[in-house]
């Protein structure tokens, strides 16, 4: 099986890697390229533990070949923060205590940001259906979703 | 597994050639929600897998006098940010935002939901009761099919081989018309429909005047309940007219038991949710 | 919610390991590798029941970059007795047959064979090449068919424990226990009103979010190194000592950060096999489950069915209580049938009571911990029966409660007297909150539920150090499944009295500090707290010995206030206090290193108690259940980090939602498991869920400096009957098998109204 060359960008910088054709983006990104911050939860796109995003679009990068990685810009956790200070996001889960574990963390965090990217404004219900396809077993929702509205009023308080 | 390819072609035709040369081992790649799946699973293993979102004709939307062509691989996502075709077919892009999470909606598409050939696929109920063609190249050229046409049985289509679905029109339609797709699930988000209901309206001076209805995962394939149109049009959506429109869905069930559902409780939310989705079709049709 | 006598603990402070956890440093147990290593995968019968005639592997073998194949022939057979394990009490017969399948597979998923490669994709090519040959034999899936006398019987020797005269006949039930106080026929005598009804639960899964993983590197000197995603890398090392005969001191386990656990985490499943591969290739071998693997063959919690029997007089006070209790073990026996009797009617002051378990096999894997193990399906059955009870006595669901409720100096039926506890205390939290208090809103309706769990104390050992700075380092051997290491360093902190950010917490490894039980029972922030409350005592007694030294006073003269050392009194001289960077400063000329240390075995854990209460609504057209509101209130001890205690009480409601509404192992006719993912597996997501508010009741622990209590399990208790309850009242329907899942509902409520149903 011949390998694919594949030239990309993630988190800013451009990055080349080798894969064989079925590989997933999830099995690059852990496996060659040593960002283990996404998360294998289930493999089938259940979970949201490996989410990151491709041209600012939310995906599971479980369901998608790395050969896609072609040409695209990806984020994943290990982008998130900047230099040494956390994303705001990040820094109210901490403050927060809206992880338990910290398995689920990082596709929430990423999701998160997906949602704050596009709506600075959700409101609960919005937060909560846009946050269903990443499952925690740990804390039963309330702190991450208080986690992601009180960065939200921030984030507005800020841009004002 | 082991001398699988990967192409992504710039044209259809160069797309069509490369399933017509993998002798049927040939998978096109959209989203690749189900595909990737069903991979891992060892349920399939192509020979070659066709990644068709470099082709401009399956990746984008088009307003077409009046209607709408929806390329095959536009992702949900994509579909439920266009405001125009949002408000002309709400209940279209309902059911496609209802597939998956966020994350399956930023690649999941409307082909790949018709040709995972699924009877419980949420878009394929509302693409049925929307009247949707699809348009399909294969190696012997183009052709137009009623998207109620393609579906042949559980993950079988008509497609014949090497053919690729290009796209979805949507007809353009009279002021009084909308749409709904209610499904059934257990939670809130990320199951499969246990019934799924799509419901088109146009209603003129209070009396419906025009109706499809599409039913999901009651049968091996969505289905076209057309006793349950008739009994809509022609009547004001009264009761009376509701009640004799979920009689109909009833008698079109042909559900099994499974971990989803049972035959009698599937059989019975297709009459309620073909009550609200009409409700609601209507209530927007009203608004226009 | 207490007034707060103290510095640190009742803060909420960021958590030590708060930022490697939110920027996707923190390693967790997939996320190891070795340079060299290998990729093992196990080979799972496709059957649940059949013999395993021969394994022929010598195809897989050969197999390029195939370097072993492991079968059941690669561990010693084990005695069929009850030892302790790394102080778990297992039967190593069992216990070898389950990570390896040796004269029968016993249900769909059981390991028979595994294989080390160097690549994932060879490893499962080469699974593909094994021919097992199996003679496929009758299963049994159900709890009470498997107790039946024609019922297929799983093992030929076993005899049901418990039953007098010994049984001669192979059976099913592994074993028959009771527990009695008082005499409940002459209770019943005196009921005015008997209730008697008979649940179900099915099996649920835990549902951590990360698969079971493990990278093993057995050296050619025999030494063994591990690393693993576990409860407890103290009983990974006992275990795989046991197993592979191996001596436990040449054995080192590294835990990963652990994402969930639940209870699940607590057995061992791949790392024996890993170790095995490992030794047999000599290079390291990594393992990983897939989430299908997680659920075909990792511990569910068991299904069972209760029957109950509660007899009160009219003004509610309960005089008898009786239940059987049949869990389903899964493949061997050892399901939590003993907690399951003992917290059944623990809430309750009853002079009364009987109490049967069986606990029984059948063909599904073998269950495992599971949050308060058993607690839940018996709660479900007796807190639902009481619910009936104050429907028919016309008595607020709280009220009836607290007539009854267990106080410091009931009896419990297991034997113990309870100490000080908080029931009263919590049900009235929860009568008064502002939840109880409030009209239920138009279309929904209210439920009410109490649970219990005793909470557990057990091994621990912790240490801590001065640095040359003076800061500090407390060491530990629980793996932080939600927040301990903030819990402990908090507790330290405050020992110390310095702050919190000069305690850094460590988990260390086996051999880096003394023996841990698992982390599970709520046991981490009451025992091992107390170990690392002990540790900074004793590491407080060597820094008043090294200020006496400094200033030539006796040990005794110099006290410990506010991070400082001060002289005693004015009697025993004029000294500037000594800080503890001046202290670790001048250690080496005071007798080197400051350390202290401790190791317990921790009693006195206390109990814990919570009462729920749910609106909700039911579409009776669709059988689909939504929760508005939700309340928790706990006697949760000393909260110590109170925003994690509430974390655990919000989890626990949900966890309890998902196995009242969704949650269930559904088999095929041929005892297949089908719904082994998350998209038929539902647990509860986002958007099915309110907030989940918490009422935390401090009613002090008598036996912990800090007063603390295990918070984790009790909250998973309630929420069955809590939803139960409510819809009991929303639909007049009272459902009795879990789950409550849409077509089950939609089912019972058309049966009680034919008329809708004949539509």
């Amino acid at each position: 099986m011949a390998k694919l060359h594949i030239s990309t960008t993630i988190n800013g910088e451009p990055i080349e890697f080798l894969c064989d054709p079925p590989q997933t983006m999830l099995e690059v990104l852990r496996d060659q390229l040593g960002l283990t911050g996404s998360k294998e939860g289930c493999g089938s796109g259940d979970c949201g533990a490996c989410s990151i995003t491709v041209d600012g679009r939310l995906v599971c990068s479980c369901l998608m070949l790395a050969a896609e990685a072609e040409g695209h810009r990806l984020e994943t956790i290990e982008g998130m923060a900047r230099g040494d200070q956390l994303h705001p996001l990040q820094k109210k889960f901490v403050e927060l205590a809206a992880l338990q574990c910290g398995i689920c963390t990082p596709g929430f965090l990423v999701a998160s940001k997906a949602l704050l990217d596009r709506n600075p404004n959700p409101t609960e219900t919005e937060v909560r259906y846009w946050l269903a396809g990443n499952l925690c077993r740990c804390t039963g929702y309330d702190k991450i979703i208080r986690a992601v509205m009180e960065v939200a009023a921030d984030m507005r308080e800020t841009a004002r | 597994m082991n001398n699988i390819q990967y192409v992504a072609p710039q044209s259809i035709d160069e797309a069509v050639a490369a399933m017509a040369a993998a002798n049927g081992t040939g998978r096109v790649l959209a989203g690749g929600t189900d595909l990737l799946i069903q991979m891992r699973a060892g349920v399939v293993s192509p020979g070659i897998i066709v990644d068709v979102k470099k082709i401009v004709e399956m990746t984008t939307i088009d307003e077409t006098s009046g209607g709408y062509r929806i390329g095959a691989a536009v992702s949900g996502a994509v579909i439920g940010e266009h405001a125009r075709l949002k408000k002309a077919w709400p209940g279209v892009v309902e059911a496609i935002n209802l597939i998956g999470s966020k994350q399956i909606q930023g690649r999941a598409s409307a082909g790949g939901n018709l040709c995972n050939a699924s009877p419980a696929a949420d878009s394929v109920p509302a693409l049925v009761a929307a009247g949707a063609i699809v348009t399909v190249q294969g190696p012997k050229g183009r052709r137009d099919v009623p998207v109620e046409k393609i579906h042949a049985g559980p993950g079988r289509t008509t497609l014949q081989p090497g053919e690729i679905v290009v796209s979805f029109t949507l007809p353009a339609r009279p002021a009084g018309s909308s749409d709904a797709y209610l499904r059934l699930i257990p939670r809130t988000e990320m199951d499969i429909a246990v019934v799924g209901c799509g419901v088109s309206l146009t209603i003129q001076n209070g009396t419906c005047t025009a109706a499809r209805v599409g039913l999901g995962a009651v049968a091996p394939t969505v289905l076209l309940v057309e006793d349950a149109a008739k009994a809509l049009a022609g009547s004001r959506l009264d009761d009376k007219a509701l009640e004799a429109a979920a009689a109909a869905c009833r008698a079109a069930c042909k559900p099994i038991n499974d971990k989803r559902g049972t035959i009698a409780y599937r059989t019975k939310i297709a009459g309620v949710l073909l009550k609200r989705a009409a409700g609601i079709a209507a209530e927007r049709a009203g608004r226009k | 919610m207490s007034s707060q006598p103290y510095k640190w603990i009742g803060t909420r402070p960021n958590r030590p390991d708060g930022a490697d956890k939110v920027t996707g440093r923190a390693r967790f147990g997939a996320d190891f590798n070795m340079p060299g290593q290998l990729i093992g995968k196990v080979l799972r019968s496709p059957h649940a029941h059949a013999v395993i005639r021969s394994i022929d592997t010598s195809a897989a073998e050969a197999l390029p970059g195939v370097k072993a194949v492991v079968t059941a022939k690669d561990f010693p057979e084990q005695p069929n007795v009850i030892v302790p394990t790394g102080e778990m009490q297992v039967n190593l017969r069992d216990v070898t047959r389950n990570i390896m399948a040796r004269e029968k597979a016993l249900y769909e998923g059981h390991a028979v064979a595994a294989v080390a490669a160097t690549t994932e994709a060879i490893a499962r090519e080469a699974l593909s090449l094994i021919r097992v040959e199996y003679e496929v034999l009758p299963h049994v899936i159900d709890v009470e068919e498997a107790m039946r006398d024609d019922a297929p019987v799983l093992h030929d020797h076993l005899r049901t424990e418990g039953v007098k005269p010994e049984p001669q006949k192979a059976s099913n039930i592994a074993k028959r226990m009771e527990n009695i106080k008082g005499d409940v026929a002459a209770g019943f005598k005196q009921a005015e009103i008997v209730i008697e009804r008979s649940f179900t639960t099915q099996p649920v899964h835990q549902g951590y979010i990360e698969p079971h993983a493990t990278l093993a590197s057995a050296a050619e000197d025999g030494q063994v190194q591990i690393w693993s995603t576990t409860q407890g890398h103290f009983q990974v090392r006992g275990f795989c000592s046991r197993l592979l005969n191996i001596e436990t001191s040449q054995i080192r386990v590294t835990p990963s950060e652990i994402g969930g656990g639940f209870g699940g985490k607590t057995v061992v499943y791949l790392e024996p096999v890993a170790v095995r591969l490992s030794q047999k290739t000599g290079k390291p071998v990594k393992m990983v489950m897939s989430r299908e693997e997680v659920f075909r063959a990792s511990g569910p919690a068991p299904g069972g069915s209760v029957k109950v029997k509660i007899g009160a007089r009219r003004d509610g006070r309960i005089v008898a209580a009786e239940c059987t209790i049949a869990l389903q073990a899964g493949a061997f026996p050892g399901s939590p049938i003993g907690p399951a009797c003992w917290t059944s009617f623990a809430c309750y002051d009853i002079d009364n009571i009987q109490v049967i378990g069986y606990d029984v096999v059948s063909n599904r894997p073998k269950v495992a911990a599971y949050r308060a193990p058993g607690a839940p399906i018996s709660a479900w059955g007796v807190e639902s029966a009481l619910d009936i009870l104050a429907q028919e006595l016309g008595m607020d669901p709280i009220d009836l409660r607290l007539k009854n409720a267990a106080k410091k100096g009931t009896k419990t039926s297991y034997g113990p007297t309870f100490d000080t506890i908080g029931f009263v205390e919590t049900l009235e939290a929860a009568k008064n909150s502002a939840h109880y208090k409030s009209p239920v809103k138009p279309g929904y309706t209210r439920g009410v539920a109490a649970g219990f769990w005793f909470n557990v104390g057990a091994d621990s050992s912790a240490a801590a150090h001065v640095a040359e700075d003076g800061t500090v380092t407390v060491i530990s051997g629980n793996p932080d499944i939600g927040g301990s290491r903030a819990s402990l360093a908090l507790m330290a902190a405050e020992e110390l009295g310095v702050d919190y950010e000069k305690v850094r917490p460590v988990i260390a490894d086996t051999s880096s500090i003394g023996f841990n039980f698992v982390t599970g029972g709520s046991r981490v922030t009451f025992a091992t707290g107390l170990a690392v409350v002990n540790a900074v005592k004793d590491m407080i007694r060597e820094l008043k010995g090294r200020a006496a030294k400094t200033w030539g006073v006796d040990p005794e003269a110099v006290v410990w206030e506010n991070g400082m050392a001060r002289p005693a009194g004015s009697n025993v001289g004029e000294f500037d206090p000594l800080s503890l960077a001046q202290l670790a400063a001048s250690a080496g000329k005071t007798g080197g290193p400051i350390n202290g240390h401790a190791q317990l075995n921790v009693q006195g854990a206390g109990p814990g108690f919570g009462v729920h209460v749910v609106d909700l609504a039911v579409d009776r057209d669709t059988g689909i259940v939504t929760i508005d509101r939700y309340t928790a209130a706990q006697d949760v001890g000393t909260a110590i980090h109170p925003s994690y205690v509430e974390g655990q009480l919000q989890g626990g409601v949900v966890q309890g939602i998902g196995w009242a509404l969704n949650e269930e192992y559904i088999y095929n006719s041929k005892g297949k498991l089908d719904n082994p993912g998350f998209l038929d597996y539902r647990m509860p997501v986002a958007s099915d869920l309110p907030m989940i508010e918490t009422i935390l009741v401090e009613v002090a622990n008598p036996s912990h400096p800090y007063g603390v209590r295990g918070v984790g399990e009790v909250p998973i208790v309630p929420p069955l009957a809590t939803v139960g309850n409510a819809i009991a009242r929303a639909t007049g329907v009272r459902m009795t098998d879990l789950p409550m899942s849409p077509p089950k509902l939609s089912a019972a409520l058309d049966a009680a109204t034919p008329r809708m149903a004949a539509e």
